[in-house]
Formats: structure tokens, sequence, C-alpha cells
């Protein structure tokens, strides 16, 4: 049984311009000891995503629905407010984007530290502010005993970074949610970062949701991939089959326009043209079929579901029409694929 | 659909992008402000509120109202109730029997051509007929109503005239210490600092009586009765602010990137300050007034209410709490003559204050284009 | 640290010096003298009385006299010493006001001394009332935003900058002192003297506080650093407590400081009308009845009064903020 099991999970918002669908019927699982690399464009959906998960999104704009969210067996969709609290930072952290902005500046680290574990382990402030100098070496931060005793603005951006990540494991969790946690980052500070990462995943079998829209930092670190557009999932699959072989014309896009070291030099750039759409005037059809070279007036019409390319074994998915039809199956009417 | 390559742009695409960008017409500051303030229910109805009540106020002579200056002992704080005045006197006036100036004057104090005018217009319209005592009547047994009519036209002449002032010398330094900028700028702004730390009430107030001595040597040789002085002295109480808010409205503009890039595509700099400073230091000015109004407004009831302010035999609602606060003892609460005083003084200062907040939202340029 | 203090007391002397000349020299313009409103007086005893304050002196003289820290007057200050030798010292650097025009028989220092402890427990429970009414309501606001009750909050904090001091103050009167009897109307005693006067002085303050207080809240609420919290797993009331208040509150602090000065402003109306016997009270007078010295002295002392709250209220401000570097300052 997967650790975290989702099943169509919806968020959308009420905005001035109409319903805005972020995510729309998304579903994955996560196994233990797993890393599973969530990549998109900017406004994809995929940070909704892990705040929902959480249950973080703002309830009077936004609106969660999912048929369910499981997390080791427990279902969290109908759990109360405080049970959600208890599990939060405990059973399941987030790891936000931007180290400058995700820490209080008027509190010591040391104090934003020693609450979570006063919170959930009812440890006392002595017992705490230990476990979390203790922490702090863990991720690789020298003198940690100072550290606690600085404010955030003291520390420099990789700093930050290995702080909020010392934050989230603090209790151990189950599941890691990592919310592009490298992207404000330089490249060196990245690769120590997802060393980390990767250290404690073998240590103790976290399971990471990866959210990112870089593709170097899912090639290095990822065991399954799954691809969002417009808020839907498009392509899922196992990371090196993924980036080797992309089932799905976006997918082929993205890898097609990653810059190369080997080739020609004085090769020109390619990318994807057009520009993703307005979460608020989706286009009908496929989502992706304004920009997609091989789309049709199927494509326009109707919305492609997840099907399972290859065999089964290997878990791969896309929602394509053309290439359920490219591969020779039955009529794509009778396939799949909703009006 | 063949696929094309983002640099293969042709000359088609680019007049389709110019044709697009043509339609897409961007509203300017003030449009957008006035949209925005108009779908503010509140600031809407306080500025509907205001505008009314400032014509009223001006046309105050020509309401027929008592004389807010006779005093009737015998009907000394009188109830207020409801009833249709002296009717007796409703017929017109023919023209002989018409009062004279003197006789005008008598009954308020000396007023400007328009009012007498308005006064005469008001004597043909409703002939001697004038109101009851709808609001009671103060301890002297002059009429509530009428003293808070002409009461209002002064403290609003004297908050517009106080705030016209600090404007004036608040813009210019301001926009002087922004524009010159180093030392200049550091030695102006250092002195608004010591301004602002000196309590400004001790000297306004030795001020005034330093002016009430001197009265009949300004009068004679400078036409300037108190009322004036007492204008320029609010005035020069309150440019600080103003001139702090400019100062950093010019020194934020001139660094800005887009005057940077209009100097790039060669503007002049007379261009540059009136057609790009000037209109973004406006908004901020307006801002600022309509929040310095209330605050003069406040000040000039403070002062009255000491006795440094308007005097009588003329009027303002400064003069007009502390005659109600006088009028409050144990024994019988006169309540009429605190409450509507201060009814009127409030709803205008609220409504004031209101719309001001109003404005400050419509205005603000980082919250354009949000809805 | 020193270097921020040192030159906030440099501008300090440069303001009081200022100050000083500007009453001083205003006062003297001013046509009456100090004895004018009195009876007629023989010429010689007014001759005598102008000497003995030194009234005949030349102008530049009297004001180096009056700033002291050297006493110019070579019999001394009899009244002071009581009668024998010189004293060298004296003015306003050495702490003396001088004697009131008007109060034959006090001195400034007298006055002030009986005074300003009235003026200053009256400011207190004005600030007091302020920073309480000011941030719960600000609070409640904040937390419940959009609704009645922030709407209603709002509302009554608009009418509290809206109205003056002194209607409020008539308004309560007529509703706590006669209708209600809860307070007493006038004079000054015990607690019960002071919280309505208090109270009317310290209103509008308390409405500025509301304001800022919401809007501050507010601001510090929709940071990312709120969002960390809640995944932290803490209790909402913990992450507004400890989380959002913290920062929040850093406007409400830096307002204190034209806070204290328009509670001292205030004050001069709200003492005439309880009939408080405070410093307020005597410098309406003073001024009136050209009292010089009994003026100065309160303009000097509230100008000391504002600049060292203002200063306190600076520095309790960057330590507040541990972002702000004192050095730098």
């Amino acid at each position: 049984m997967a650790l975290l099991e989702v099943r169509d999970l919806s968020v959308q918002f009420q905005t001035a311009h109409g319903i805005v669908r972020a995510v729309d019927r998304v579903s994955f699982e996560l196994e233990e000891g797993q890393t599973l690399a969530l990549v998109g464009e900017s406004g994809s959906g995929k940070s909704v995503t892990s705040l929902a998960l959480m249950g973080l999104v703002p309830s009077p704009p936004g609106s969660v629905s999912a048929a369910a969210i499981r997390l080791d067996g427990r279902e969290l969709t109908t759990l109360p407010e405080a049970e959600l609290r208890r599990l939060r930072g405990n059973e399941i952290s987030l790891i936000f984007q931007d180290p400058m902005t995700s820490l209080n500046p008027m509190l010591t680290i040391g104090r934003q530290l020693s609450e979570v574990l006063e919170v959930h382990r009812g440890m006392t402030r002595r017992e705490a502010r230990r476990a979390s100098a203790q922490a702090l070496g863990e991720v690789g931060l020298a003198e940690p005993e100072r550290t606690l005793e600085c404010h955030p603005h003291q520390l420099s951006g990789g700093m930050r970074q290995r702080v909020l990540i010392a934050m989230a494991l603090l209790c151990d969790p189950k599941v890691l949610l990592a919310d592009e946690p490298t992207t404000a980052l330089d490249v060196t500070v990245q690769a120590q970062i997802l060393e980390l990462l990767r250290e404690r995943q073998e240590r103790c079998g976290t399971a990471i949701l990866f959210v990112t829209h870089d593709l170097g930092v899912v090639a290095s670190c990822a065991d399954r991939v799954q691809v969002m557009y417009a808020g839907r999932l498009i392509e899922s699959g196992p990371c090196e089959q993924i980036l080797a072989q992309p089932s799905h014309p976006y997918t082929q896009g993205l890898l097609r326009s990653v810059p190369r070291l080997t080739g020609d030099p004085g090769q020109r750039l390619e990318g994807i043209l057009g520009a993703p759409p307005d979460l608020a005037a989706l286009p009908t059809g496929c989502a992706f079929h304004p920009r997609c070279d091989l789309a049709d007036a199927l494509c326009a019409e109707q919305v492609p579901e997840l099907e399972v390319q290859g065999d089964a074994a290997n878990a791969r998915r896309a929602a394509c029409f053309r290439l359920v039809r490219d591969q020779g199956d039955a009529d794509p009417r009778e396939a799949g694929g909703t009006p | 659909m063949a696929r094309r390559q983002p640099w293969e742009i042709g000359l088609e695409d680019s007049d389709r992008l110019l044709a697009e960008a043509r339609n897409q017409r961007g509203t300017s500051l003030w449009a957008d402000g006035w949209r925005r303030l108009r779908m503010d229910r509140p600031a809407f109805v306080a500025l509907i509120f205001l505008m009314l009540f400032a014509l009223g106020s001006w046309l105050t002579p020509l309401w027929p109202l008592r004389s807010p200056v006779r005093s009737d002992l015998d009907r000394a704080l009188a109830m207020p109730h409801l009833d249709l005045g002296d009717s007796q006197y409703l017929m017109r006036v023919p023209v002989e029997q018409r009062p004279t100036t003197a006789q005008i004057e008598s009954s308020y104090w000396e007023l400007n051509t328009i009012d007498r005018g308005l006064i005469r217009a008001r004597l043909a319209l409703f002939g001697r007929w004038q109101t009851g005592h709808w609001m009671g009547t103060d301890h002297l047994g002059r009429d509530i109503l009428a003293r808070i009519a002409w009461g209002s036209r002064t403290s609003i002449l004297v908050a517009l005239a106080a705030t016209a002032c600090s404007l004036f010398i608040g813009v210019l330094y301001g926009a002087f210490a922004g524009l010159m900028g180093g030392r200049i700028d550091n030695a102006m702004m250092r002195l608004v600092d010591i301004l602002y730390s000196i309590p400004f009430i001790f000297l306004v107030i030795f001020l005034i009586t330093l002016i009430g001595d001197h009265r009949t040597l300004l009068e004679e040789r400078f036409g300037l009765d108190r009322e004036r002085v007492f204008f320029v002295i609010i005035g020069a109480v309150y440019w600080l602010t103003m001139a702090r808010v400019v100062r950093g409205q010019v020194l934020s503009l001139k660094n800005s990137e887009f005057i940077q890039a209009a100097r790039v595509l060669g503007a002049s700099t007379t261009r540059i300050l009136f057609a790009h400073i000037v209109p973004n230091v406006v908004s901020v000015v307006v801002i600022y007034l309509t929040l310095t109004i209330p605050a003069v407004m406040l000040f000039e009831a403070f002062l009255s209410y000491l006795g440094l302010g308007i005097e009588p035999p003329k009027v303002s609602w400064g003069l007009l709490a502390s005659d109600g606060i006088a009028a409050i003892n144990p024994l019988r609460i006169f309540w009429w003559v605190v409450v509507f005083p201060a009814a009127a003084m409030g709803s205008t200062l609220l409504a004031l204050n209101i719309l001001g907040d109003g404005l400050r939202d419509a205005l603000d340029p980082k919250l354009r284009g949000g809805r | 640290m020193t270097r921020f203090l040192l030159r906030r007391l440099l501008w300090f002397g440069i303001t009081l010096g200022i100050v000083m000349a500007l009453s001083f020299f205003l006062m003297h313009a001013v046509k009456g003298g100090p004895f004018d409103g009195e009876r007629q007086l023989e010429p010689a005893i007014e001759r005598n009385l102008e000497a003995r304050y030194h009234l005949d002196w030349p102008m530049w003289k009297q004001f180096l006299h009056y700033v002291g820290p050297l006493n110019l007057d070579q019999q001394g200050a009899a009244w002071l010493t009581g009668g024998d030798g010189s004293r060298t010292f004296g003015g306003v650097l050495s702490g003396d006001f001088g004697p009131s025009f008007r109060y034959r028989d006090f001195s400034v220092n007298d006055i002030l001394a009986e005074s300003l402890p009235i003026s200053a427990l009256l400011g207190f429970v004005a600030m007091m009332w302020a920073l309480a009414l000011g941030i719960s309501t600000g609070i409640a606001s904040a937390l419940w935003r959009g609704s009645k009750i922030d709407l209603a909050l709002r509302l009554a904090a608009t009418c509290g900058i809206a109205l003056p001091n002194f209607v409020i103050a008539s308004f309560l009167i007529i509703l706590f002192v006669f209708l209600l009897p809860l307070f007493p109307v006038a004079g000054w005693g015990n607690l019960s003297h002071m919280l309505l006067p208090g109270f009317c002085l310290g209103l509008v303050f308390a409405a500025y506080i509301s304001r800022l207080t919401r809007t501050g809240l507010l601001e510090a609420l929709s940071q990312n650093h709120i969002r960390s919290a809640h995944a932290k797993g803490l209790a909402p009331r913990t992450v507004v407590m400890r989380h959002a208040l913290k920062g929040g509150l850093l406007p409400v602090i830096s307002y204190l400081g034209p806070a204290t000065a328009g509670i001292l402003t205030g004050s001069l109306v709200i003492e005439r009308i309880f009939y408080i016997p405070g410093t307020g009270s005597h410098f309406v007078n003073s001024a009136l009845n050209r009292d010089y010295t009994l003026a100065m002295g309160v303009t000097i002392v509230y100008t000391v009064l504002v600049y060292t709250l203002n200063t306190i209220v600076d520095l309790a401000y960057t330590l507040l903020d541990p972002r702000i570097d004192l050095e730098e300052v």
C-alpha cells in the first residue's frame, strides 16, 4: 500500500475573473523511500497541489475537493482541523519555495525550531533547543549553537534553506513535500541540498514529493516523474524512461528546450510556441492543443484522460489522443476521452 | 501546421501585433481612480454629501434662517420645537421696505457684496418669514440652527484657506528640496525635523496673543484682520507634513526608472517636470489635502474653544462647541446646545475622513488593475 | 548606540535653543507687560517691580540671564537664597525657571513641581486607554475582517478621529456624570477622577492605534512566514500572537512618538473641561496673562518631554526590530 494516495484532487479559486481551476482531478501515489517529481511551468498548479495536501489552501477564495487523500491509510479529507494540525510538521511536512521570506524575521532561528518540537513532541524548551541544534548539524550547518541565536536576516540564502529543511525534518515526517526548494539558490548550493535530502531519504525512508520546473534537478534525484499542464496531469512514469523517451508532445517540447552541452555550437535553441493558457479561460478539449503541432479536430473537442502506455508493469501514462491513435489502438472515441 | 521557430516572425505578424496594441487603451490614473472611487460606496456617498453641504453652506444667506447674532434673552435656552416659524411675515416685501445694508449688518456682521445680494434674494423669495427655533436657542437666546449654518461657512472658509496656505508652502518647500537633492535637501529636511519637535500649539498661542495686541496696527497698515492672520498661522503650522510627503514623492520619482527612460528617450527637463513628475505628485497631494482639512477644522475648533480663535459676533463651530460645554450643568441638561453643533461638526469631519480614505485607496497606483 | 544618542542630544540642544529664543522674543514683543492688568500702581512701585524682575534691562541681557547658567543679577537672586550674597549660577540651564510674574509668591519651579505630576499622570492614563482600547479593537478588526464587528469598529475609529475631543468629552459628561452618575464631574484626587478625562484624552489616539494595528496585523498575516507557521502545525492563536503580532505592532510603536505630543496638546483642553489643576491649564492662562516665565517654563518642559519621549520611542523601535542595526542608525 502506498504511503500517500491521492485520488481526483481538485482545487478551484473564486476570483474576480471567474472560477479558476488551479488543479483538475489529479491522482497519484507516493511510496515509502521514493521521490516523485512534479514538473510543470509556472501556473501549472504544482505548488497548489502541495498546499492542498497540507490543507493550507485559504478557504474563502479557494475550495478543495478530492475523492481521497490517504496518508498511511488515514483519510485526510474528513479529518477535523485539530487533527490535521497534529499531522502538519509532524508526519507530513512542507518545505517552502522562498527561503528569504519563509522564516519569521522577528524571531530567532532557535525559537522557530523549538516551537515545532514543543508542540508535537511535548519537549521542554531546553530539550527542544538541544534537539534543534542537533538537527541543524545534520543539515550541514557549522556552529549550530550560534545559529540558534541568530535571526534569519543574518544568514545567507543557502543557510536559510537548510534551516527550513531542518525545520521540516525535525519530527521525522513520513512524507516530505518540497516546493522548489532549490530554485532560489545557486547551483553549488543546490547540489548540496539535493544530496542532503537524498541522504535523509536513504536513512529514514522518507517519501519526497519534489515540485520543480528544473529538469536537471528531476534527472538527478527523482524516481518517478509527473508532468502537469494547466492544472492537469498529462504524463507520468519512471524517471529515466520519461526523460529518455517522452510520450506527450508537451513533455517532448520541454525536453527539447533544455540547452545541451553536446551538439553543434551555433545551433538554435528551441522553445514551445505560444504561452500557457489563462486558467480562467481554458481552451476547449485538450488544454495544450493550441500550442501542439500534432493537434487535430478531436484534440480541440475532447479532453484526453491519462492512458496507460506500453505495458502495465512500467506504469507509464500519458493523456494524448494522438499517442493512442499512433499506437494503432482502437478508435480513440472508444478508448477514452470525455466530451 | 508547419512548426515555426520563434524567430520567424514576419511582417504580417508585426502589423497584427501593432494593431492589437493600439486597441488596448490604458486608462489614466485619474480616470481609473474616479472609477474606483465611484465603486467605493461610503466614499462616494461622503463626496456627494460634502458637495451638497458645501453648496448649502455657501448659500446660507439665501435660507430663511433667523439671525445668528440677535440675542433674545426672553427665549434663552428654549427647547427645540418644530413649527412654521413666524408665519405672520409670510408675504413679499415691497422694494421700499427692503432693509438697507446697515440694517442687514445689525443682524449679522460685515458682509460682502455677494452675501448681501443673497440676502436680498432671500427677502424677495421668502419675505420676512423665518424658521422657528427648530434646534432651540443658546444661553443668550440666539437661534442654534442659524448659528450652525453661519458657523459652517466660517469653519469651512478657515479650513480651506488655511489648507491652501499649508499646501502652497508645503508643496513648494518639499518639491524644491526633493529636486535639489544632496546637501540642500538634507539641510531643508533637518529644519523640518526641528520644527516638528517644537510643540506648535504653544507658539501658535503666543502668536495669536501677539496678533491680538497689535491688531489695530495690522489692520490699518496691512489690511490684515484677525481672521486672515489666523489662516496664515494655521497654514504655517500644517505645512510640515505636506512638505515631507511631497519631498519623499519627488525623490522617489526622480530616481525612478521611468524618468530615466524618459530622459534616455530625449525628453527635456521641463517636459519631464510637467508631464511626469507633477501628475504623480498631485495624486499624493490630493490625498493629504483631504486629510489635512479635517485636521485644520479641528484645530480651529480647538483654538476657538480656548477663546483664541474666531471671536464674536462671528460664529464658528468651535465657538458653538465652547458654548455647548459651558451650558453643561448638573441641574438641567440643555442637550440641544451640545448635540446639534456636535452632530454637524462630526458628520462633516466624518465625511471628510471617509472621503480621504476612499481617495487614498482609489488613487494608490499599486492597487491599479487589480479589480 | 552612543553615537545615536549623542546625535540626538546635539539636535535636542539646537531645538531647545531655538524654542527658547523664539518664545522669549515673541513674549516680549507682545505689547502688554505682566503688570498691565493690575490696578494702577504708583510709578515708584512700578519701577521697583520692573527692576526686581529685570524688565528694564536690554532684551538680550534678559534672555541671557534667563537662560543661564550664569546669574547676571549682581544682587543675587534674593528671593531664592533669602537675601544674602550673590549666586554664581542661575537661569534655565541650572534648573531655575525664574519667578512667576503672576503668582508672586511662587516660582515657576514650584508651580511646575505641583502641576506637572498631575498632567503626567493624566497623560499616562490617556496613553493606557489608547493602547488598551486601540490594540484590542485593532486585533479584533483584523481577525474578523469584513464582518459586522469589523465594520462597526472601523466606523467607531473614524468617528473617534473625526470629532474633537472636547465635543466627545461633553457627550460623555452628559452621559456618565449626569445621566448615569458613575464619575465625579470635576477635580482630581483619586482613580474615579482620572478615568473619564483620561478616556476622553486618549480616545482619538485609540482610534489611530486601532487602525494602525488592524493594517499592520493584516499585512503581517499576509506574509510568507505565516504560511510556514501554519505548515508547522501551530495553533491559529499561536500563529497570530507569537508570529504575526510582533511585526504587526511595529507601526504602532513608531506612532507613540506623535501620539505623546498629541496627548500633551490635547491636555490643554481636557484639563480645562474637567477642572484638573495640571500644567496645561496653567499654560493657557499664562499666555493670556503675559506671565512670561511661566509660559516659557511650560513650553520648555513640554519640548523636553516630547523630544525625550520621541527618542525613547525611536530607540525602542530599533531595539525591537532585529533587522535594524543600531550602528547604522
